[in-house]
């Protein structure tokens, strides 16, 4: 247990930190319960699977610029399909929907690894490919979301004694631990690591460079395409036009302890880091800041608590 | 084809006439390596014979244009190191391959190791108190080393290939590493060991494989006496340029630059030498004995372990480059693009040392500085329409640039780390004759080559550094490459 608070130190930080953010938020505002936790749960979902899909990039030493318009692809798509299939058709096009985002991520890797181009531009321009996707599929918001499945993102768990905890928090946990432990288990999840932290040395040890670095982007596409998905299951509609997701994605990512030269950090850090910053939004919302002046304090207690990581690792360094 | 020599057993790894074109480039021509069961071969070559190029195709980085390659008979042509790998072919790279990011076990996992066999192994080599959670990046470089060879050991290979396996190792570790070579060996398999430290070769190798200019020109058994040998087939029948240099000792009195002691870790060891002004000082090693870290120290890049540097004879303490520049120390660096603003013309390149200060911001005297250019660029013999790219310079042209960029802005003490790497005939004399006229200014050079037939035209006296030490000094006359190549081998000097 020692052993893995030292070396998953910056992870507990960053509970300990939400934590103190939760009790804070109570004392600002003595009615926050069950109900407040629940929508705060619901607003972070598309944010925490945008972030889960930029870290797996990150820490394969890559950057995906696609997240956004990846999600905006599988939310119109999702949004299509369950209008046109109906209800008994929703299963199938949830899995649809999946299988499309890590198709789209893998096209968005192999392009990488056969035009050895760098992965900020060759994203970039699959960004603007994946937006005007998202349009011809639907030009407009529209589509539906069968109402049994937007159940599965609303209230708290059904369960005595659990009602407090938001299923969308469930779900989510749900979701990214199917995919990533297994993974992280693995040898093509340590290979994910190894391309990001040294990629001679990772070649040297007999990893696979390139479809390496294509899986790490289709994982990247399977959890956009759930952020997509649930977009569209909690506004009830499609919505061609992609969110603020990208740059809050890398923002989670960097304060959640993943570095953006690769190799180090996971997913439960930058799932805390988003929501912490939904959660500062709130509080500051409570305390009727300004909104303008509330961007500036996210970007100030961002800056800092980066700088403050960097002062550790540098004295982690010397030590 | 060339015959194989008697009471070889039976190959594991044979190697024939292997060539390796990189553009017009030939750096291979017909390299042979042949490796039997419970032989240790060493491969060896001075810088540039062909030996990283061949170990690369043997290893599956590179793949080779032309010859044939057998493991245990049959025909292979690796695609990846991993394929190498499984035809059993395990090498233990200078820069160890584990994933710094990772802990020991999960480096493990990945190359799908055995924990068991590598466990014994790191004992058997002396490693003690290693925990299989252990980051790999806060572990010293001297451990990695023996965790890769561990790592190598455990998967049980027909083919082990050592590159300068005990640079950076202690003593102790490498009595170590040579015992367990020696007992693969006699347990029947292959070992191809390169190493630039012959005194390690002569205890445990059977025979040396020798390059030069990218072909194998011998294939001899390690007796007694054979260093000579050696080190005569590495030279081969080159022509012995006329020396150009004067071979004057240069003024004497207080030192420039003087070092004294200097340590740092188990990269330098107790190094101290004098340079004066006027003189170019040559720095003569193989790769890896200690000359990048000592060139490190004296431009400020890190701090030495130990030690003494004066600088005309006042003690300097480098916490910064800033500090060596303000000491009047100049570091040119062997990589031109490090030095150079490449995409900015030549003209901006000279004068951009001019006004690097904040203090000589401002408006520069336009007229001034385009004189005092010029008049460099006329010297340098650059063939160019100076207002074009550095870029597009030639690779020779652009080293004219970093060098003798100095002689407008004047230098006390130019360090110069392999400036002639991989440029014409015709340039590199340029290059020395540019540094003899920095001397003669009043200049003081240190200049490290990595060819040694340079020593004599370029500078005055030389330093031979092998395993972090001094191990020579001779005035110009006396460096001969064959004289160079046994200091730089640790065999000791006839004087």
């Amino acid at each position: 247990m020692s052993g893995w608070l030292r070396r998953n130190g910056w992870v507990a930080a960053l509970a300990f930190a939400f934590a103190a953010l939760l009790v804070a938020t109570k004392i600002i505002q003595p009615g926050f319960g069950a109900s407040g936790l629940e929508s705060l749960a619901r607003a972070a979902l598309p944010f925490a699977f945008a972030t889960a899909a930029m870290a797996v990039v990150v820490i394969a030493g890559g950057i995906d610029l696609t997240v956004a318009a990846v999600m905006a692809v599988a939310g119109v798509t999702s949004a299509v399909l369950m209008r046109d299939w109906g209800v008994a058709g929703t299963v199938p096009a949830v899995i649809v929907v999946l299988a499309l985002g890590a198709v789209i991520g893998a096209i968005n890797g192999a392009a990488i690894v056969l035009s050895r181009a760098p992965d900020i531009v060759v994203t970039l321009a699959m960004m603007y490919v994946w937006q005007g996707m998202a349009l011809l599929i639907l030009n407009g918001p529209g589509g539906t979301a069968t109402p049994w499945l937007r159940e599965v993102i609303l209230g708290g768990v059904p369960i005595p004694g659990l009602r407090w905890l938001p299923q969308a928090a469930v779900v989510l946990a749900f979701a990214l631990a199917l995919v990533w432990l297994p993974l992280k288990r693995s040898r093509p999840g340590l290979s994910l690591y190894a391309i990001g932290s040294d990629q001679t040395a990772a070649f040297r040890s007999g990893v696979a460079i390139g479809p390496t670095k294509v899986l790490a982007y289709a994982v990247s596409g399977l959890f956009a395409a759930m952020g997509g998905l649930t977009l569209t299951l909690s506004t009830g509609v499609g919505e061609p036009i992609p969110g603020p997701y990208l740059l809050a994605a890398v923002a989670a990512v960097v304060l959640g302890g993943v570095a953006l030269t690769g190799g180090v950090g996971g997913i439960l850090g930058p799932i805390i880091a988003v929501l912490i910053l939904r959660l500062l939004r709130l509080d500051l919302t409570l305390l009727s800041v300004d909104p303008n002046v509330t961007t500036i304090i996210e970007g100030t207690i961002m800056a800092v608590v980066v700088m403050i990581g960097g002062l550790l690792a540098i004295r982690r360094k010397r030590a | 084809m060339q015959p194989n020599p008697p009471k070889t057993p039976r190959a594991i790894l044979d190697a024939q006439g292997v060539t390796k074109s990189f553009g017009a480039v030939q750096a291979l021509r017909g390299a042979s390596l042949r490796v039997g069961a419970g032989e240790i071969v060493a491969l060896m070559g001075a810088n540039g014979a062909g030996k990283s190029t061949l170990v690369k195709i043997l290893t599956g980085a590179l793949r080779h244009d032309a010859g044939t390659i057998t493991i245990k008979d049959r025909p292979v042509r690796f695609a990846s190191p991993a394929a190498a790998r499984r035809a059993g072919l395990v090498p233990v790279y200078q820069e160890p391959a584990l994933i710094p990011d990772l802990d020991v076990g999960q480096n493990l996992r990945l190359g799908a190791t055995p924990v068991a066999p590598f466990r014994h192994w790191v004992d058997a080599l002396g490693v003690t108190g290693l925990r299989m959670d252990d980051a790999i990046g806060h572990l010293p470089l001297a451990t990695l080393r023996i965790l890769d060879l561990a790592r190598a050991l455990a998967m049980e290979p027909d083919v082990l290939m050592l590159d300068e396996m005990t640079a950076a190792l202690p003593t102790d570790l490498v009595d170590n590493v040579l015992r367990v070579m020696r007992g693969q060996a006699d347990a029947g398999r292959a070992v191809i060991y390169i190493s630039h430290r012959f005194p390690e070769i002569a205890r445990i190798c059977d025979r040396a494989t020798v390059l030069r200019d990218g072909v194998t020109v011998g294939d001899l058994p390690i007796v007694p006496g054979v260093e000579e040998e050696v080190v005569e087939l590495m030279l081969g029948q080159r022509m012995t340029p006329a020396v150009a240099a004067t071979g004057r000792s240069a003024a004497k009195g207080t030192a420039r630059l003087s070092v004294a002691g200097l340590s740092l870790g188990s990269k330098l060891a107790e190094v101290s030498f004098d340079l004066h002004a006027g003189e170019v000082l040559g720095v003569v090693a193989l790769e890896g004995q200690g000359q990048d870290e000592l060139f490190e120290v004296l431009a400020g890049f890190r701090r030495a372990g130990s030690g003494r540097i004066s600088v005309d004879g006042t003690p300097v303490a480098f916490r910064h480059p800033a500090d060596a520049i303000a000491a009047g120390l100049t570091f040119v660096p062997g990589n031109r693009a490090d030095a150079l603003a490449m995409g900015r013309s030549v003209r901006e390149n000279i004068a951009l040392p001019g006004f690097a200060a904040p203090r000589r911001w401002g408006p520069i005297a336009m007229q001034a500085e385009a004189t005092r250019i010029g008049a460099a660029i006329d010297r340098l013999q650059i063939d160019t329409r100076a207002q074009g790219e550095v870029r597009r310079l030639s690779g020779g042209n652009q080293q004219k640039v970093t060098i003798g960029r100095w002689i407008a802005h004047g230098v006390q003490t130019l360090l110069l780390f392999d400036p002639t790497r991989g440029i014409d005939v015709r340039t590199k004399r340029q290059i020395y004759e540019l540094c003899r006229d920095l001397a003669a200014q009043g200049a003081a050079v240190l200049y490290y080559t990595s060819e040694l037939a340079e020593v004599p035209q370029a500078c005055d006296r030389a330093i031979v550094i092998f395993g972090g030490r001094v191990v020579a000094e001779m005035p110009a006359a006396e460096a001969t490459e064959a004289a160079l190549l046994r200091a730089a081998y640790g065999l000791a000097v006839a004087t």
